[in-house]
């Protein structure tokens, strides 16, 4: 997000769902799409059926990249300079768009010394990827008159993370591939909400709306409509809360809806700041890990049982409707925090959600127009929607952009924060699977989902599980430098050698105890995406 | 029997989705034919989108602490606890040692109110969800 909002001004994705369909070229850099995002793998697959040209960029050979025109199956981590190489292809084959570098962009002079100081036999060496390949691939996007690029997790979850966004967004502009229909760069969005929870401020520097909390203009906006006053500096993310261990800065917590003690890398130091808290509330559907060392425990509502809207990778928003009451003695989350915040000297009431909703749409600029009697006749409303006539906004940065001119952000290779060695000798890297849903609190109830795929497994390489003496099913163990968990594993030569790879949904296999909580500076993402193992057979 | 129309809480497609309703349980998940993102499809999670609603591992009492073990507690008891360790260690910490984590999973008005009261009560800027994750 922090990648596109200094190149485009605005952090989301920059075209809808369906007008990928009708892109001529679509380039997948670090999303396992068809696990992750089934409908908009449905979409490229479509697009492929009418002719479109699929390029995969992904260090493993996933579905997608089978299905594909071009499978770049780079080294974990070397995103950047596959990118700057494809933009030096394209400035030595004057594939450039010059115009719209002209007239919709700035800074383009130091993209240019950059990619001309580049050696493409080294980034060759780098990356893993032939040369012949990378040309192909550059020709490709460039050529196209509509040109998508989708990218995820396996951009952002890198110490580089920011930079390897911006390398995307320098693609792009370089090629003028961003401000029309069917063309643009899009991220998408892990959680059915993430978005939404992005936008209404549940981050530790911004206001609902993107609006900096450090900026006076904006905080009084908000003191003078809620009455009080509020805060100027940036609060601690959220590695910083989960990692600051029993003496760290956070003597007490509420969570609401999460579940750290899976979901955060390095895990065990995670439990030590969470078991060496003064107070811990967390309010969940079910005792997950985290809620387990609570001192206080809310059982909430699901999705069925309140109403709402939910915003969607393609910012769309949508409603939730109440389909039964709340079981049992569940309450949903809004009279949860109602609740405390009455019995805390501040009085919240609202008759509706549809009133929390106006209130949104009073301080959020980007949800002006939003209000839930004009979601129930419609499929939603994508943001920004500026009034209450406005249809929403299905493609961003037409004319112009967000910030105004688009900003070009040179960048170079940056290693992984801890790459194989002798001691650790595999390169490890963990993602989603297509029956299961994030640390599996909830997909983890459905028998039908826990017999389709009901453990972790950890991919090798046929020439590594040989050298190992590892068959199909053996149990091995692995360690990194900050724990061991013990896993079955499945030959494959879907990934490279020396290399493995597995799934986090599993509160058996809790995979987060391996990883590293070394973080990109700007967007504070974990590098989830590469960290050092060793494998044992057990 | 009914069929809601509502959106999908699992990956950020946002599909629409029929939950059908009959005495008072949700029985089954279905598309919707005509919304933009799922046109007549789900994928395998989607179909079974109603399998934890009524699980039997649900939560539906209030929990607290008590001589180390969980129990069952009213809403009264726990919410006034809640409110009352918040109100001390907030004071005792001069605001800033307490930290809020919200969630992807809840509604945007949920989001909306967590981070209202984090600002407006708490008086700290220790929030945030698992965006990165």
């Amino acid at each position: 997000m922090a990648g596109l909002a200094t190149t485009f001004g605005s952090g989301a994705m920059t075209n809808a769902i369906n007008e990928i369909e009708d892109a001529e070229v679509i380039l997948v850099i670090g999303s396992n799409t068809t696990e992750a995002h089934p409908q908009i793998a449905r979409r490229m697959l479509d697009a492929v059926d009418k002719g479109a040209k699929l390029i995969v960029i992904d260090p493993r050979r996933t579905r997608l990249a089978e299905c594909a025109t071009l499978h770049l199956a780079l080294k974990s981590g070397t995103d950047i300079p596959l990118l700057n190489a494809m933009m030096r292809v394209i400035l030595d084959e004057s594939l450039a768009d010059h115009l719209f570098i002209d007239m919709r962009t700035e800074n383009f002079a130091a993209l240019r010394a950059m990619l001309y100081r580049l050696d493409l036999a080294e980034v060759e060496k780098i990356t893993g990827v032939p040369l012949s390949d990378i040309r192909r691939a550059a020709q490709f996007y460039a050529r196209a008159r509509r040109a998508v690029i989708c990218y995820c997790l396996g951009i952002t979850q890198h110490i580089c993370g920011t930079a390897n966004v911006q390398s995307i967004a320098n693609l792009a502009m370089l090629t003028g591939h961003v401000e029309k229909e069917f063309t643009g760069v899009d991220p998408l969005r892990g959680q059915n909400n993430v978005q939404g929870a992005c936008d209404m401020g549940a981050l530790p520097n911004m206001f609902p709306s993107y609006q900096a909390v450090d900026n006076g203009d904006y905080r009084e906006k908000f003191e003078r409509v809620w009455q009080t006053r509020l805060p100027a500096t940036p609060g601690l993310s959220l590695l910083d809360m989960t990692h600051g261990g029993p003496g760290g800065p956070i003597r007490a917590m509420f969570v609401m809806g999460e579940n750290p003690l899976r979901s955060d890398p390095s895990l065990t130091k995670v439990e030590e700041t969470l078991a060496g808290l003064e107070f811990l509330a967390v309010s969940d559907l079910f005792l997950t890990e985290t809620a387990a060392l609570a001192h206080v425990v809310f059982p909430a509502a699901s999705f069925a049982e309140k109403s709402g809207t939910f915003t969607n990778t393609e910012r769309r928003v949508q409603l939730v409707r109440q389909a039964i009451p709340p079981l049992g003695d569940c309450r949903t989350d809004a009279d949860i925090i109602i609740a405390l915040s009455n019995r805390m000297g501040y009085a919240m009431a609202y008759e509706s959600t549809a009133e929390i909703m106006e209130e949104i749409a009073l301080l959020a600029p980007i949800y002006a127009g939003i209000r839930h009697d004009r979601l129930q006749n419609s499929w939603g409303l994508q943001w920004p929607c500026w009034n209450t006539t406005h249809p929403g906004t299905p493609f961003l940065h037409k004319y112009y952009f967000t910030r105004g001119k688009g900003h070009f952000v040179p960048n170079d290779h940056v290693v992984p924060a801890e790459l194989p060695c002798q001691d650790f000798p595999f390169l490890f890297n963990s993602g989603r699977i297509y029956h299961h849903y994030h640390t599996g609190t909830m997909t983890r109830q459905s028998a039908l989902l826990n017999r389709e795929c009901g453990e972790a497994l950890l991919l090798i390489h046929p020439d590594d599980a040989a050298r190992l003496k590892v068959r199909t099913g053996d149990r091995l163990c692995m360690a990194s430098r900050r724990g061991a968990v013990e896993i079955k594993a499945e030959i494959t030569d879907q990934v490279a050698v020396g290399s493995v790879y597995t799934n986090f949904h599993f509160g058996e296999t809790p995979i987060n105890r391996l990883t590293i909580a070394a973080q990109d500076p700007v967007a504070q993402c974990p590098e989830f995406k590469v960290c050092a193992v060793r494998l044992e057979k057990l | 029997m009914r069929h809601v129309l509502t959106t999908c809480v699992y990956c950020g497609c946002g599909c629409g989705v029929y939950l059908r309703e009959e005495n008072g349980r949700v029985t089954g998940a279905s598309p919707s034919r005509n919304h933009p993102v799922s046109r007549g499809n789900l994928c395998v999670k989607g179909w079974h989108l109603h399998d934890f609603i009524h699980s039997p591992n649900r939560l539906t009492s209030p929990l607290m602490r008590k001589n180390g073990e969980l129990v069952a507690v009213s809403w009264d008891e726990a919410l006034d606890f809640t409110a009352q360790e918040l109100t001390r260690i907030g004071v005792t910490t001069s605001q800033q040692g307490i930290g809020v984590l919200s969630s992807a999973k809840c509604t945007n008005e949920e989001n909306f109110l967590l981070q209202k009261f984090t600002r407006a009560i708490l008086k700290t800027n220790n929030i945030d969800h698992c965006a990165r994750l």
